[in-house]
């Protein structure tokens, strides 16, 4: 119990570590540049209370739920060495963390109403929702599809440069096609897909594949699903700026 | 009271996000694989902290922190903060000075303290044997988001576009790629991709529509976003620079220890 609370506490110290950059910044720009007094801030310590201790629970869980649940699952499909059911599991953890994704439900709204704006689809509330719907299965559809390539690049060992480079001449390609008001939502579609449970799931699973299988690093083989995972919405999504 | 109540509805917010892939991981575990997991009460400890970790965490940033960055954002781009006049017309992307080190400065902070980050730097930290550091990889990472959101500010403030700083952002990185250490090249790629999450986007977002809304001639629309991929493409330049002086250094020490 006096090494749980020791651990807990030291676990807190390093919280306030990370997180005492972003208060030096905010109270130097305010302060220096702004010369502005901190408003509500009995609020702001309460909120800085909170995510200390928040960034100090979610550590202390991935250590002991995501990462060791994310490793035995990987050494469990390795072991049973369907590659069927390996793909699948693979497909249906990038689609389900996706579909749901805050980030990504907001960042759909908004080129809903960039759309409508530039005149693509109908301005009525029912399309647009449509349209953001649709989006948001795209993006979904090209996580599922990404985590599935990624776990096939780990299998046979393939050089992942390879698959970035294409991954690269394809949103180069898709660039031209787009039309210009989607380009700015696709690219930052990209980086907003990877969720804070999802990426250390998917870096445990990839690490996890990479180390049980022979002839694998984990180091050269089992990064790398987060990026695939952040390459194809780009694709997708300037794919379905132009279809719609 | 109030309070409790955010709190309770981020809490079911939160539990309705990890309940799908909660879901599809037991599924898999018991209808599949049909192993028990091992240490079963530990993990569900683990998930049960990551729920309130979480919640804690998006509260504490949506009390305190967001609301204070959108209305800084809001002030560095007025033009009477920039020009000290109202004729933001008459600025050049010069005077922005204020914006961009804001942006830097922001970009590195919250990367600095971005959960998945430090997931991934535990991980990479543990699977090379302590070759790459936790706190290196995490530096490096953070120095290239605020380069990224530096440039990305700079970007939407002359208005030049997007796509050309992506595509020559995205020959460099392959011609990096051809000169760092293979074991560093699938981490750097990934790192792109976990910088931005919970604690930057918001932020950035909130900067680039900022901008967007209070530079003449610019519209919200075409030129508030593209930050976040900005943030996303310059991290895999820093990993793989800083692999490759972590590299050079180790080979120059050995030749050192060999001479000496």
């Amino acid at each position: 119990m006096k090494k749980l609370a020791l651990d807990m506490l030291r676990s807190v110290r390093e919280s306030v570590r990370d997180l005492m950059p972003i208060i030096v910044v905010v109270a130097f720009f305010q302060l220096v540049v702004l010369q502005q007094p901190l408003p509500n801030l009995g609020k702001i310590l309460y909120g800085t209370v909170m995510v200390v201790l928040g960034l100090t629970f979610f550590i202390r869980g991935l250590e002991m739920g995501l990462f060791p649940i994310g490793e035995t699952m990987a050494h469990g499909f390795a072991r049973k060495g369907s590659l069927f059911w390996l793909l699948l599991f693979a497909f249906a953890l990038g689609f389900s963390t996706t579909v749901a994704e805050p980030a990504l439900i907001a960042i759909a709204d908004e080129a809903a109403n960039v759309a409508a704006e530039g005149g693509m689809i109908e301005r009525a509330d029912e399309s647009r929702r449509a349209y953001a719907f649709g989006l948001r299965l795209t993006v979904a559809l090209s996580v599922g599809a990404a985590i599935l390539l990624g776990v096939i690049r780990i299998i046979k060992g393939w050089p992942i440069q390879w698959f970035i480079l294409s991954g690269y001449i394809g949103v180069v390609i898709m660039t031209v096609f787009a039309p210009p008001e989607i380009i700015g939502i696709a690219y930052d579609s990209g980086g907003v897909t990877t969720s804070t449970v999802t990426v250390p799931l998917v870096t445990a699973l990839g690490v996890g594949l990479a180390s049980s299988i022979k002839g694998r690093n984990p180091m050269i083989d089992g990064f790398g699903l987060i990026a695939f995972a952040s390459l194809t919405p780009m694709i997708f999504v300037m794919g379905y700026g132009m279809m719609v | 009271m109030d309070g409790l109540l955010a709190l309770a509805k981020t809490f079911l917010l939160t539990i309705r996000d990890v309940l799908p892939i909660a879901a599809i991981l037991f599924g898999f575990q018991v209808f599949v694989l049909r192993r028990p997991i091992p240490h079963l009460r530990q993990v569900l400890v683990g998930f049960a902290f990551v729920l309130i970790g979480l919640t804690l965490f998006l509260e504490g940033l949506e009390e305190a922190l967001f609301p204070l960055g959108r209305l800084m954002a809001e002030q560095l781009t007025h033009p009477a903060l920039i020009g000290g006049v109202s004729a933001a017309e008459t600025l050049t992307w010069g005077d922005y000075y204020w914006v961009y080190l804001f942006a830097a400065a922001i970009g590195f902070s919250t990367t600095v303290a971005e959960p998945a980050l430090i997931a991934v730097a535990m991980k990479a930290h543990s699977v090379s044997g302590g070759t790459v550091g936790v706190w290196g990889l995490r530096a490096a990472v953070a120095i290239g988001v605020a380069i990224g959101i530096a440039l990305g500010a700079f970007r939407i403030v002359t208005g030049t576009p997007l796509h050309w700083y992506i595509i020559s952002g995205y020959i460099l990185v392959l011609i990096q790629t051809l000169f760092a250490p293979r074991t560093i090249i699938a981490l750097a790629f990934d790192s792109g991709g976990v910088t931005t999450s919970t604690v930057t986007v918001p932020l950035v977002a909130a900067l680039g529509l900022g901008l967007a809304s209070a530079i003449p001639g610019r519209s919200p629309i075409l030129d508030g976003f593209g930050l976040i991929a900005f943030a996303s493409l310059f991290p895999m330049m820093t990993v793989m620079g800083y692999a490759q002086i972590s590299e050079w250094r180790a080979r120059r020490s050995a030749r050192k220890a060999h001479q000496g």
